[in-house]
This record gives structure tokens, sequence and C-alpha cells, in this order.
């Protein structure tokens, strides 16, 4: 890797004033920066460690029953301390990786990389989740916005993600065989008003909403309620692992899948 | 009550302390004072002219000792081949030159163009960023059917053609099998890939160049599987250093796999550097640099035709297999998928007349070469995936197909079609404990409860046989091999009684220094503990000319055996001196020497501590010391064999393919440690698995590798593989080696692929989806765009 400063804040304002330092980078768990910058891919100035920034640490309930989680919260912490208060996400936080992948990558990480294969951003587009930064709050639906590519400003920092609990929710991923991540991925959660599908894995825009599906299962949440819908393969991931013909038929199938499982 | 030691105990082993608890030796672990550090700039394209590599700017970038290229090696070998085959009209094959460093053109992505060679590794990747290149890059040569068409771009100019060797095997037997296939009642038909393959060991490649101003000795420690052979490659053929001012180490190795076995320009690299800068010179491969400079594995073409007659037996088998080489002849990459190969498809079968054609083709990758198994898995998947496909065609039981076509218990030694002379084997027993203990007989029960699941269970079963314990020398000889294939050892008894074993077998993972001492305590009656393995190392070892081809207890193991007979005779001497008796009368027993019919004996360490301390010794007679070398060249191959059976459940929804039951009922002859040979089994089925279902080296047309990282290269993980029955009960002792021991590294490797692949497609097929092949690895996605197509 080539030369950097490394910095590790104590508060979140330390840090925003870190990151506003030209070229500065935020470090999460690294799991992705940290490869990056060995293989010389990436030359940030600064990296500005979040780990130590208590703050942004734990899972908790809001007021309003949300169920918020820490920036830098790890996988591992949120599969434990989230199991009761939002099974589906602890489950899915649980199937991140591998132990060290969970011990080290963040929730926070994840999101502000919102690489197209990741598992974090389906939940958080599911369950229509604010990702609150140190300086505003964003609602997912505005959050993502294509392959690596967010709302976030330069310099901006994602401080805690607050997830309103489904009644019913689950995720399916069907593991590209490589990598382990998502060929493609399926949260489906029912709430009151109605039901939210997000697909990661599939798209070449990044994470997204089956909205057909979506209606589908808000009028009648059961995988018959599926019968007859496909995914178009318009815009899917053609790669080594899959076509864009494969990605949308797993669509279906995984969506059908979440829903047997949320039942 | 099973035994404790000596052969046939399953003792743990000893060298796992010391791998298990981080206090092991590897190459990365070695460093010299005032070390430098190499890194390579490698091409980033496929295929192009370098017109200019300006190293100007790069020298004075800090911490930069010498920045080297192709011209620096102008006067220096190139890396050597050591075999030559000779084509279907007696020509030799073609050998284009292999420069250490990139001269003239880049030959695949990876090929090495400059070293830095700095105080740290970080500044000299900093000084090779400003090395300026510029590089005309030409269209890549990457489909080996279209290498050969004319017109197509060469990746050797100066030889003309892509095609390095077009082989026939048996080429006079050539008319007789087209008029076999022309007049068979039956003729099956496959077209299949062996895909390529990375080894991926734990431990990526290193080495460190070390030279003494003070005497002219050179000294490369190497994460090699033979270094004797590269000693002897690399001094001999590359820098001219002869063997006595060489000494190769290589010290605890991670795995080797093939890999290992070749020498590579990056010893070399690091040899001559250290002696140009006066500096020790080292270099750690990274993953991603693995990935495009170890020699990759397979990477066949097949057409496969099996011709039977009206009752079913095997009349003519003919295969046409493009193979390809990669960008530069790898070590032994010619004799792969020529004497590796079409000398194995006989098979376990009685076919009479067998025809392999083979195309070898240089392309714009990686060099391919031997990876476990090497020629073997590639034959084995070619015959037992035609005669699956036969059986269906035919509508007959596949085991029952096999059993009808094998090789008779009452007809060995059995000559076949091509070459090989199996000296034992008895095919029908280890396909009778292959169906004990997969319990077949329970699988439709199975089937039904996967079906229940809404997932398709399928069973795939075949058979294998190997060569193994490589190789006769003056067979080899004959066939193009440039090395002996003997192998060396030296039995050292200390004063005290203690042994130590130099052996040319080289262990990076196969356990040696646990199984070979369980041999001597056989033989001398006295503990394993007492006995040493040293290996690896060129000034503590005599000769050796390495691990691979499953060769180790075989040839290695017989050089020590021989060895410990010669110690054996000389102790009986000086017991018989001791005990004022005639050394015919001596017997040995639980580590004494007895005077047979006597109650007289003496303590092994009486004997071997006159051997140094010879007051009453018969010196007329004898020397003092004890201490012996044989060397051991084997007269024939040894012939593992066995049948294997595979279940896997099919999602046909997704395609996904899991593996639920995997056994393997081998014969490897006598074992010397169970419990070592069943975690050879496990390794080996595990990378077969890997081959079948996940793994797979891509190239894109512009010989861009896409599988460059774990990314996108699936390696097999443990829940990717079930918890196996494996059987090594099945015993025909190998005749002509004095263990009577076949080998088993490779068997694992080279029996599981076409089980895993028959059964997924018996799964699909008796699920009503007819399918005939499914190439490897059979990902997901490729089940589901076959069942698609099936469906249409």
């Amino acid at each position: 890797m080539y030369n950097f400063d490394f910095v590790k804040p104590k508060t979140l304002a330390e840090a925003a004033a870190a990151m506003a330092g030209d070229e500065a980078q935020a470090l999460g768990g690294g799991q992705t920066l940290i490869p990056s910058l060995k293989a010389r891919l990436a030359s940030p100035t600064t990296l500005v460690s979040l780990g130590g920034i208590k703050e942004m640490v734990g899972v908790c309930t809001g007021d309003d029953g949300s169920t918020c989680i820490g920036g830098a919260t790890t996988h591992g912490a949120v599969a434990k301390d989230a199991a009761k208060l939002y099974p589906a996400l602890a489950k899915l936080a649980a199937g991140i990786g591998d132990p060290a992948v969970r011990n080290r990558g963040t929730i926070g990480g994840s999101l502000a990389n919102n690489d197209p294969a990741a598992c974090y951003p389906s939940a958080a587009l599911a369950s229509g989740a604010t990702i609150v930064t140190n300086t505003r709050k964003i609602a997912a639906d505005d959050y993502f916005q294509g392959m690596f590519t967010t709302a976030l400003d330069a310099g901006e920092i994602v401080t805690e993600v607050r997830f309103p609990v489904p009644e019913k929710a689950a995720y399916i991923k069907f593991e590209q065989p490589a990598s382990r991540f998502a060929l493609t991925g399926v949260f489906v959660a029912k709430y009151k008003d109605g039901v939210r599908v997000a697909v990661t894995g599939a798209s070449e825009g990044g994470v997204f909403r089956w909205k057909e599906a979506e209606a589908a299962l808000s009028k009648d949440f059961s995988a018959k309620a599926l019968a007859g819908l496909s995914a178009s393969a318009d815009g899917m991931i053609t790669d080594l692992h899959g076509t864009a013909a494969y990605r949308a038929h797993l669509v279906g199938v995984l969506t059908r899948r979440a829903v047997e499982a949320a039942a | 009550m099973p035994k404790d030691h000596g052969i046939g105990a399953s003792i743990k082993r000893r060298e796992d302390v010391r791998f298990l608890t981080g206090a092991g030796n590897y190459t990365d672990d070695i460093n010299i004072r005032c070390q430098a550090y190499v890194y390579f700039l490698r091409s980033d394209v496929a295929h192009g002219k370098l017109n200019k590599v300006d190293t100007s700017a790069a020298s004075k970038m800090p911490g930069v000792v010498r920045i080297f290229t192709g011209a620096d090696f102008a006067a220096v070998g190139g890396i050597p081949c050591g075999w030559q085959v000779t084509d279907r009209h007696g020509e030799p094959m073609k050998e284009p030159a292999h420069p250490v460093l990139a001269q003239g053109k880049v030959r695949h992505v990876g090929d090495p163009i400059a070293a830095v060679v700095a105080d740290t590794l970080e500044q000299a990747r900093d000084a090779a960023e400003a090395i300026e290149l510029d590089i005309q890059e030409l269209p890549a040569v990457v489909n080996m059917k279209a290498a050969v068409q004319s017109g197509s771009a060469l990746v050797h100019d100066d030889i003309g053609t892509n095609l390095c060797y077009d082989w026939g095997f048996v080429e006079e037997n050539k008319a007789a099998v087209d008029e076999a296939i022309k007049n068979a009642a039956h003729v099956t038909t496959l077209e299949l890939v062996n895909n390529r393959l990375v080894a991926n060991p734990m431990e990526p490649r290193v080495c460190v160049g070390d030279y003494s101003r003070a005497t002219d000795d050179h000294t490369l420690y190497t994460t090699s599987q033979n270094p004797h052979v590269i000693r002897l490659l690399m001094g001999a053929f590359v820098l001219g250093i002869p063997e006595h001012k060489l000494r190769v180490v290589a010290p605890d190795v991670g795995g080797g796999f093939g890999t290992k076995i070749f020498h590579y320009a990056e010893e070399a690299f690091c040899t001559f550097a250290a002696k140009a800068c006066n500096r020790p010179v080292k270099w750690t491969a990274s993953r991603s640099e693995a990935f495009m400079s170890d020699a990759h594995g397979r990477d066949h073409v097949t057409k496969i035709e099996l011709a039977l007659d009206k009752d079913n037996n095997f009349t003519a088998i003919r295969t046409e297999t493009y193979a390809n080489m990669g960008a530069y002849l790898s070590t032994f990459a010619p004799s792969v998928p020529t004497w590796l190969h079409g000398t194995l498809m006989a098979g376990n079968y009685r076919t009479p007349l067998i025809y392999v054609n083979v195309k070898a083709v240089f392309t714009n990758t990686v060099p391919v070469d031997a990876y476990r198994g090497a020629g073997r898995p590639e034959a084995t998947y070619q015959i037992e995936r035609v005669v699956d496909k036969a059986a269906r065609e035919l509508g007959v039981d596949p085991i029952a197909l096999r059993r009808q076509n094998f090789i008779k218990p009452d007809q060995y030694p059995y000559q076949t079609p091509v070459a090989v002379a199996y000296d034992t084997g008895n095919y029908d027993a280890t396909m009778d404990k292959l169906i004990e203990i997969a319990d077949l007989a329970g699988f439709e029960k199975r089937k039904k409860a996967s079906a229940a699941k809404g997932l398709l269970r399928g069973l795939g079963v075949n058979c294998y046989i190997e060569a193994c314990g490589i190789a006769p020398s003056n067979l080899v000889g004959q066939l193009g091999a440039r090395a002996g294939l003997y192998e060396s050892a030296t039995v050292r008894v200390n004063a005290t009684g203690g042994i130590v074993v130099m052996t040319g077998s080289h262990s990076h993972g196969q356990g040696h220094e646990t199984a070979f001492p369980q041999v001597i305590s056989e033989m001398l009656g006295i503990d394993e503990s007492m006995i040493e393995i040293v290996h690896g190392d060129t000034s503590k070892v005599p000769m050796g000319m390495g691990t691979y081809g499953s060769r180790s207890l075989a040839v290695g193991g017989s050089a020590m055996v021989r060895a410990t007979e010669k110690i054996l005779r000389k102790a009986k001497k000086i017991a018989a001196h001791l005990m004022e008796a005639s050394d015919g009368d001596i017997e040995v027993k639980d580590g004494r020497f007895h005077v047979a019919g006597t109650d007289k004996s003496v303590a092994w360490g009486d004997v071997t501590l006159a051997a140094y301390v010879p007051h009453n010794y018969p010196l007329e007679d004898i020397e003092p010391g004890l201490e012996e070398t044989a060397f051991y060249d084997p007269s024939n191959f040894t012939y593992p064999a066995g049948a294997y059976a595979c279940e896997v459940e099919l999602d046909p929804e997704t395609g996904r393919v899991t593996i639920e039951r995997f056994a393997a009922a081998d014969d490897f002859g006598n074992v010397v440690n169970p419990m070592i040979v069943a975690g050879q089994v496990h390794g080996g089925i595990a990378q077969g698995v890997g081959q079948a279902l996940m793994e797979g080296a891509v190239y894109d047309d512009n010989g861009q590798l896409l599988t460059g990282s774990y990314m996108d290269y699936a390696m097999p993980r443990a829940t990717d593989v079930p918890f196996y029955q494996v059987d090594h009960s099945c015993v025909t002792p190998c005749t002509h080696n004095p263990l009577g021991v076949k080998g088993c590294g490779e068997a694992g490797a080279i029996g599981s692929p076409p089980a895993v692949v028959n059964a997924v497609l018996d799964a699909l097929n008796s699920g009503g989806i007819k399918i005939d092949h499914i190439d490897m690895p059979v990902s997901p996605s490729r089940v589901w765009a076959a069942i698609q197509k099936a469906k249409a």
C-alpha cells in the first residue's frame, strides 16, 4: 500500500473534522478498503478509523420501536444483539462472510460502500430504513443510487441505521460460489401498511425494490401470490457466475422462498 | 487391537505439532542479514511487443539497489523443459525459448518484464511504477482450436506455429482402431472439457537467493517439491553453476499439488541477483501473483469415442485432445497430456484397441503443467464419463457395464494396448467394497427423501486406475524424459543408536516424517522416536528426484528400505562378532540381535556403539561406522486403483448441487499409516470435488485472467464436502517394490470428478430431464442453463 496518515478519533466531532481533510477516507472494518489499499487500488492521504467512537457502536430500540444500529457496529455484534429485536436482520448479519469478516466488518462500512452484491443494502431498502449521518437523515429509498454509489456527500459519516421492525421478514441469499457474496439475495419485509421486497446482487444498478412482487404480496402475503410473476432480466448482471436471465430467475425463486421463510 | 507402531499403525503426524503451533520454518520465515527484496513488474497484457522498458527514472528512486530487465539475462540460459515429446511423424516437439525476464515480447498476463531490487518491498513497488513501458499490444491467442488454424497470431514467431506437437498413441494402432469403430455395434461419443485449474497451495511461492563472496557459493531457499531437481535445472541449464557451488533448500513447504515441482524464473532470478547485487534477494508471491505465475493444471478439450460390440464389450477407444501448454513449456508440461495421460486410457477395462491423439498448443496464458494427478485425472474423467453415457444410451446398469469389461484378477500381469503393464489389481473387490461402504442398497430410500424436499438425488459411480511410483528411468528416458526418476536415501545410524534418514523425497504435507520412521521401526524393531527424517536440503541429502506422481513411499521409501537392509547386514556382522557367532545365525527381534536357537543377544545400542567405538570389532572384515546409502530405480510403475461413489442433491429450481455422500474404496497395496492415507484421500477428493463443481480458471478473448482472485476463483471449503466413507482394505500388493506399496497421494483427485459429474447427470436424467453432459465446473448457473435448454 501507499503511505497514509492514520487517525482514530474518539468522538464523532473529531472524526468529522478529520474527514474534512483533502482525500481523507473513513475506515470502518476495512473488509473492502484494506484489500484495496494493499493492492494499491486506493491511495487516501488520511485514513480516519471510526472504530474508536463509542457513540457509533451498539444496538438498541428507538423511541418509535425501530431497531437502531450504530454505524461502527460489527456484523457479529448485530447477529448477536439484534437477534431478539429484528431476527431476520440478525440472521442476515450472521451470514455475511465468515467469522473473521463479521468481527471486523461494520454496517456503516457496508452501506457506505454499497457493493452491488452486499447483503445489508437489501435489508435497509426492504425495511425502509433511515440512514443517519453526522449531518442529516436519509431515507433508504433515496440513499442507494447505483453500484458503489450512495447519497453520501464527501466526508459524510454513517453514524446509525434505524430499521422499522416488520411483522414478518426473511432474507434468502444465493451465494456466488467463489466470493460467497450474494449472487442474488432477496429481503422480504411485511409491514402493517404493505410489503417491501429488496434485491441485491442481481442488478447492474445495485440494490433495488421489486415493485411488482411488493404489490402482489401486499394484497396477499403468500408464495402463491407470486405465481406468474417474473423479474425482468433487463439491467441484470451477466458475469462468470451467472447470466442476467439466471439472476432474474433467481429473484423469483428467492422471493418466494423468503416469503415462505417469513410466513 | 490395532497396531500402535511400525507398518500399519495410525500414528499421529509428528510434524503437525510444529505446523499447527506456528513453529514451522517456511521459506518466508527465512530472513538473511542485509536482505533486499525484489518486485516483479509483470505484463498486464496477454500478448505484446516490448518496444521500450525504460528504467532510468525508476533506478533513481529511494532504496533501489538495481533494476533488471531481459537484457540483463541475454547471456544467461532460458528456463529449460525437462521432457521432450516426439510427435506422430517422429519429429521433436517445438520448444520455444523461455527467458527469465521477457525479451522482445510479453506472452501472458503475469509474464515478468522487469525486476526491481530494493531495500524494502514497498520501495521496489514504488520504483516499479516509475518504469516506463511501451508495449504494442498484439492479438491474444486464447482458444486452442483457433490457435492451430492458419492465420492465427503466433505466441512464438520464431517457431512459426502454435502447435507444440501432434502426438499419436499408439500410432501403429490407428487404422485398426478406426476400423473397429466403423464396425462397432454401438459407438458412444462425448465431447468434454477438463477445466483449467489453479493449484492454490496455502503457502504461495517464495524464494531467497544468497551468495557468498568469500567462497563463491550460491544458496537458494525455495518453496519446492524437489530441491535437487531445481539445483540441476537451474544450475546446469540457466545460470551455469555447478552442483558443488549451489545449494538448494526447500524447508517446510505449505502444500505443492504439483505446481511447486517446476523450476520457475523467480528462482533463477533471485539466485542470479544475489550475486549481481552482492546481497540476499527475497521474493514472496502475493496471491494475485500466484494466480498469474504458478503453473496451472489440466485444460484439455477432448472428443472421445467408445465402441462396443453387440454384447456391450468395449472394442475400441479413440480420442482427440487439445492440450493447453500456455505461453511457455513448463518443466514437465509436455509429458502430462502424453505419457501421463495416453498410457492410462485403458483404465480398468479390457479395451483391446486404443488410439489417443493429442495436440499440444501454445496460447497467451500462464504455462500449464502437472497438478495433482497430472494427465491421469484427464484420462479417468474421459473414460468414466463416456462409459456412463454408454450405459445410459444402452439402457444398462453402469456398474454392470463396468464389471463386464473389467480386467479380471486372473489376468495379471495385464499388458494394456497403451504400453503399460499392470502388475496387480482386483477391480471387482474394490467395487464390492464400494457398494458396501457407500450403502448403495439404501440409495432409493434416500432418493425418495430428497424428492419429498423437492430435490433430485443422483448417484454417480466410477472406477479409476493410475500409474504412480514414477518411474523406471530407462523407460522414461525412451519416452523423452531428460532426467532419471529413481530416488536415494542415506540411513545414518549414530553411536547411541538413533537414526537419521536423509531422503530425496520431499515432504510438503504428506507426513513422511511420521510414516518413513514406521517402516524402519518395523525393520529394526526400534521405536519411531529414535528415527529422524531429513529432507529438502541438497547439502544434507545426497541426491533426490523429489515428490510428485505419488512416488515417495514406492520409490523413496524403497530406497530407504534398501539402505536399511544394508545397515542390517552390517549390523548383523557386528552383532555376530560381539557374540562370537556366525552372522547367518543372527536374528533381529524387538530391537535386539539374537543368536538363533540360543538365549544370547545384544541390544541394538550395543551394536551401534561398537560400530563407532570399535574396540571389539571385526576391523579386518568391515569398516567402522554405520551409514549406508541406496538408490532405487523402480522396474515398473505402480497401479493404484479403486471405485468411487458420489451422491448429490440437486435443486432443479436453482441448479445448485450439494454433495450428500461420498465413498472411496481404494487399493493402494500395503498401507504404512492408514490415518495418513485416509487424509490423503480426503484431501484429494476435496480437490476433485472442487474441480467438478467449483473451480475453473477462465480467460477472456483478450487473454485477461477473469479468475485472478478468490472473488472469482471458487475454492471448495469445508462446508462444500461431506464426511467421507473411505476404505483401503482391498489390498493387492505391488509385486515389484520391497514394501508392496502403490501410492495414494493423487487417487482422490483422480477418482472423484467423474463420480460427481456422473451423479449430477443421474439426478437430472432420473428426474426426467434428459441431459447428456455438463462441463466442469458444474456450477449452479450451468446446471440451470442446461435444464432450460433441455426443457426448450
